[in-house]
């Protein structure tokens, strides 16, 4: 055994620094997940045939191909084909907001089709125009059905996020695999990453129990 | 009010409403009884859309809606309508159950709409409810509720797909109430229904439904009383 955590200590802020960089371009592919899957999940369930045909295809080829393989075409194929040269930053959210986009799809889906159809002839029956039903009836109760899978996708693409460090974005991996280099010693930093990217987890599991507790409000009164 | 003229539903290769006509006038009350698989809830979604006819008109508070080109929208805002197992939104208070259509629908404000929903709870007798959550209601309440819901859209006739038949025993007859009650005040209502004490005591007319056909339709004193046909007879005796 030949750990020695004390070389480290310089490189530690440097390495803290890769936590807002990993949750910077987290949230917002999150956000661009979020929309895009939303509006894919409403396609699938009452869109018109080419737009379901086009959401179907969509979910399958993001979810049928593996998601390095997204980031790479992205990041080396877009300068290729374009001219622009396109930044790792802007290659990372547009892969993973693409790639959660087709499995946030699949869970809200799964989510509103949970709803009680009653709900939406309850709606439909008190003349409530589709968009409004959709806001305000439908999607808040698929959001309970919704949440723990939605956290789920979070936490996982918190742990992918780290194969952003292949296309040479300073996120926490690359971060480590930077101190590693420089230090010759490869397990120290390593090590302390994971336990970041660890605690970051527990910190989105405490959040996502809190609010599933505070949603159930409505069923216990 | 309503006029239904050789009203046909076919679920693909099944038909289940064989070309029903009847006419209904504003302020009556009609009981629709008969078999369960009868076609009884399948006529009444019908009447508002919930189903779409495959042949026949339904004229119904003035909208034509089997013409593609009525705005079906508008017709169902005339149309009340209650379900046997409530649909009450589960997420929202009883309060914000009762307003929420009209705010958005209608248009009202918060003040309006809040005033009116006390207003009906009051009628419904459930006026301490108002912030509760359906969840810690029991099942007559919120029927109740969704009566109330329902009312606050100030239809011109309503729509009562079973509503007592999810209900405990001894929570049918606080419904029955306020049913009997609109009655009095002279809305237009259809009733599918079991609770064959209601459309003896309350419908101006019954009909009789079996095998997606309207074998028979009287006043309630001639259905009960002198049944013209075998069907209605046979019905009569097993639920009687």
């Amino acid at each position: 055994m030949n750990l020695d955590f004390t070389q480290m200590t310089p490189y530690i802020p440097y390495m803290l620094e890769g936590i807002w960089v990993t949750l910077k371009f987290v949230a917002v592919a999150l956000v661009i997940g979020a929309l895009i899957g939303t509006m894919l999940a409403l396609f699938k369930i009452s869109g018109p045939a080419p737009l379901r045909a086009f959401a179907i295809a969509y979910t399958s080829i993001f979810r049928g191909t593996p998601l390095i393989l997204q980031l790479m075409l992205i990041y080396f194929a877009v300068p290729q084909l374009t001219g622009y040269d396109i930044t790792p930053f802007l290659s990372a959210i547009t892969a993973f907001g693409l790639n959660s986009a087709a499995y946030i799809s699949e869970i809200i889906r799964a989510g509103i089709q949970a709803v009680d159809k009653g709900q939406l002839e309850a709606a439909q029956a008190l003349g409530v125009p589709y968009r409004a039903m959709m806001k305000d009836i439908i999607l808040p109760q698929a959001f309970k059905n919704i949440l723990p899978a939605l956290m789920n996708e979070v936490i996982t693409l918190t742990k992918e996020s780290a194969l952003v460090s292949t296309i040479g974005y300073l996120d926490l991996m690359r971060r480590a695999q930077v101190v590693g280099a420089s230090m010759y010693r490869q397990f120290e930093p390593l090590l302390f990453v994971g336990l970041i990217y660890w605690v970051l987890v527990m910190i989105l599991t405490l959040i996502g129990r809190k609010i599933e507790r505070r949603l159930k409000a409505s069923d216990i009164r | 009010m309503i006029s239904v003229k050789g009203l046909v539903k076919s679920f693909g290769d099944l038909e289940v409403l064989k070309g029903i006509s009847t006419e209904v006038d504003a302020g009556q009350v009609i009981a629709i009884i008969g078999p369960s698989g009868s076609g009884k809830s399948t006529f009444l979604r019908c009447l508002n859309k919930l189903e779409e006819p495959t042949g026949g008109t339904v004229d119904i508070a003035g909208f034509d809606i089997t013409d593609k080109k009525t705005d079906i929208r508008a017709a169902r805002q005339e149309i009340g309508m209650v379900f046997q197992h409530f649909h009450l939104f589960p997420h929202l208070t009883v309060l914000g159950n009762l307003t929420y259509a009209p705010m958005k629908v209608k248009g009202e404000t918060k003040a309006q709409a809040e005033e009116k929903a006390r207003t009906l709870l009051k009628r419904v007798g459930l006026s301490e409810k108002a912030d509760s959550y359906p969840a810690s209601l029991s099942g007559g309440q919120k029927q109740r509720v969704a009566i109330a819901r329902a009312l606050a859209m100030e239809p011109k006739l309503m729509l009562f797909d079973e509503p007592t038949s999810a209900l405990d025993p001894e929570m049918v007859k606080e419904v029955l109430d306020v049913m009997k009650d609109l009655a009095k005040s002279g809305m237009t209502m259809i009733v599918v229904t079991h609770e064959m004490g209601f459309a003896r005591e309350v419908a101006d007319r019954v009909l009789f439904l079996d095998q997606g056909k309207l074998v028979e339709e009287g006043t309630p004193d001639e259905f009960f009383g002198n049944p013209k046909t075998d069907r209605a007879r046979d019905f009569l005796e097993k639920v009687l």
